[in-house]
């Protein structure tokens, strides 16, 4: 059976003029900038392949840098974001490659914060104004961001899981979907927890806190 | 109950013994997939219908302009000119309002897709313009959108709203069909009349290639829509009359599933073929300084 709702159908509601080239795009933006923690200094944004050959017409780079400042992806701004960046004193850079990628509808988003915290992400448009984030700082993972999701990274060494999921449990956070990715065994490997509600910014620092194998805590 | 369905022979099936309208099958499906109320559903539907509402009023204002300044303002030269329309002061409304919104969309402005951004044009403007002269409410008009649904879910899972894998007959024609359908349920019509006019909807643009030029949602998307929302006021008003589609909904969905999977990749929104690849397409290609041939 059929899983589709009667607003996949009808919907979204988005900033033309393509859904790939263009919601899509402004979706990977602010999921960058919800992963970077929100306070952007500058951004280096490179769009590759379908995005790179005709993003200009499809102001593709117009909704990826919306996204970087925040803008959601069907705020009415969008195509003034270029202006917007030099308002808000974020410098962004746009990058138009020819490298080869293995999707079409690639973009990398590199964002330096105040703090000077490099977050590095490659995600993919899927269609639909539908994204897949396929990278984050170096190392490969894959998520949807269609639910409030925990990215945690942490080292690779046994009880952290466990940990984690003891204090979402204790919150009373439910967790739809789950999955661990690694670069390699012992080393630096990524969590990502997909739950039915958002968690709490408190949540996030109970787990920082009470678990020094993890470096990292972001949501999206 | 189960309402959930997969096909338009179980939609009817359910219609019909439950005495339920497409729109209230939907409702009731979308409620028990969500877990979601009526209220908080016909909310949701409710701001994607302000959404079209204020996106075929922008485009009829004027003064838009697309990203790349190939398009903008063709549909308030038909909404201006309707008194002179042969085809009538309603139905050139109608067709203004579908391009208003893509005209909206190319400029980079806030529109619903429908069931795609480059066919967003065509059931706002048959179901705004239509409720609009018959004092049809934004409930009744809320109705129309979930009927529209159903028979856009039934498309997209058992083909496909994609022009990259069906051409344009995928976009532009779900997009007439479910206005159609729409149309025909809010005017009174069976459940059964509804899909015969998807059905004749879709037979109507059966084949029609995804080629846009330069690769953008602008030419020839735009006066597809127009054409879209006159399939779609076609196709319901002989189902409206009685005229039924000798091949059913289902068997035309196969065949549109059939026809798009033959077809040339130079057909799928690839921009190599068709329009697209007229000189001058490609001229136009060239002085926006984009590449030819994406994809």
């Amino acid at each position: 059976m059929s899983n589709l709702s009667a607003f996949d159908i009808i919907g979204p509601r988005m900033i033309g003029p393509s859904s790939s080239h263009t919601a899509g795009a402004a979706r990977l933006g602010y999921m960058a900038w919800k992963l970077a923690g929100k306070n952007v200094e500058h951004a280096e944004i490179t769009l590759y392949g379908s995005f790179a050959r005709t993003g200009r017409g499809h102001g593709t780079d117009k909704a990826l840098a919306a996204g970087v400042l925040g803008l959601e992806p069907d705020d009415e701004r969008l195509r003034y974001a270029m202006l917007l960046t030099q308002e808000a004193g974020v410098d962004v850079s746009i990058v138009f490659s020819d490298e080869e990628v293995d999707h079409p509808n690639t973009a990398r988003i590199k964002i330096t914060d105040s703090k000077g915290t490099v977050t590095d992400v490659v995600g993919v448009s899927i269609g639909g104004g539908n994204i897949m984030i396929t990278r984050i700082n170096g190392l490969e993972v894959k998520f949807y961001a269609e639910y409030p999701t925990l990215i945690i990274r942490q080292k690779d060494v046994p009880g952290v899981i466990n940990s984690v999921t003891s204090i979402l449990a204790k919150e009373k956070v439910n967790v739809a979907f789950m999955r661990v990715f690694r670069s390699a065994k012992s080393m630096d490997a990524y969590m990502i927890i997909e739950t039915d509600t958002p968690v709490s910014e408190r949540t996030k620092q109970l787990i920082f806190d009470w678990c020094p194998e993890i470096t990292e805590v972001r949501s999206v | 109950m189960n309402y959930n369905f997969q096909t338009a022979a179980d939609l009817l099936s359910i219609c019909g013994s439950e005495k339920l309208s497409l729109a209230e099958v939907m409702i009731r499906r979308e409620m028990a997939m969500d877990e979601r109320s009526r209220e908080d559903i016909y909310c949701e539907m409710q701001i994607n219908l302000d959404t079209m509402r204020n996106s075929i009023e922008k485009g009829l204002e004027g003064e838009v302009r697309s990203v790349t300044g190939l398009s903008g303002n063709d549909a308030k030269k038909l909404f201006d000119n309707r008194d002179k329309a042969h085809m009538g002061v309603h139905m050139a409304e109608i067709i203004a309002s579908s391009m208003a919104v893509v005209e909206v969309n190319a400029a980079m402005g806030k529109i619903v897709a429908a069931p795609t951004a480059g066919a967003s044009g065509i059931l706002p403007a048959v179901l705004i313009v239509c409720g609009k002269e018959r004092g049809w409410g934004d409930e009744k008009l809320i109705e129309g959108l979930f009927a529209a649904g159903a028979v856009g879910m039934l498309i997209a899972s058992n083909a496909t709203i994609a022009g990259a894998a069906g051409g344009c007959q995928a976009e532009t024609g779900t997009g007439a069909a479910m206005a159609a359908a729409s149309l025909v349920e809010l005017s009174g019509g069976t459940p059964q009349a509804s899909l015969h006019a998807a059905a004749i909807a879709i037979k109507n643009v059966l084949g029609l290639v995804c080629d846009p030029v330069a690769g953008l949602v602008e030419c020839p998307c735009i006066k597809r829509n127009a054409i879209g929302a006159a399939n779609a006021i076609v196709a319901a008003d002989l189902a409206l009359a009685g005229i039924t589609s000798m091949i059913p909904f289902d068997e035309c969905v196969m065949a549109m599933k059939s026809v798009g999977r033959t077809m040339h990749s130079d057909f799928k929104e690839t921009a190599r073929g068709g329009l697209a690849a007229t000189p001058t397409a490609k001229r136009i290609t060239r002085e926006l300084g984009l590449t030819e041939a994406d994809g």
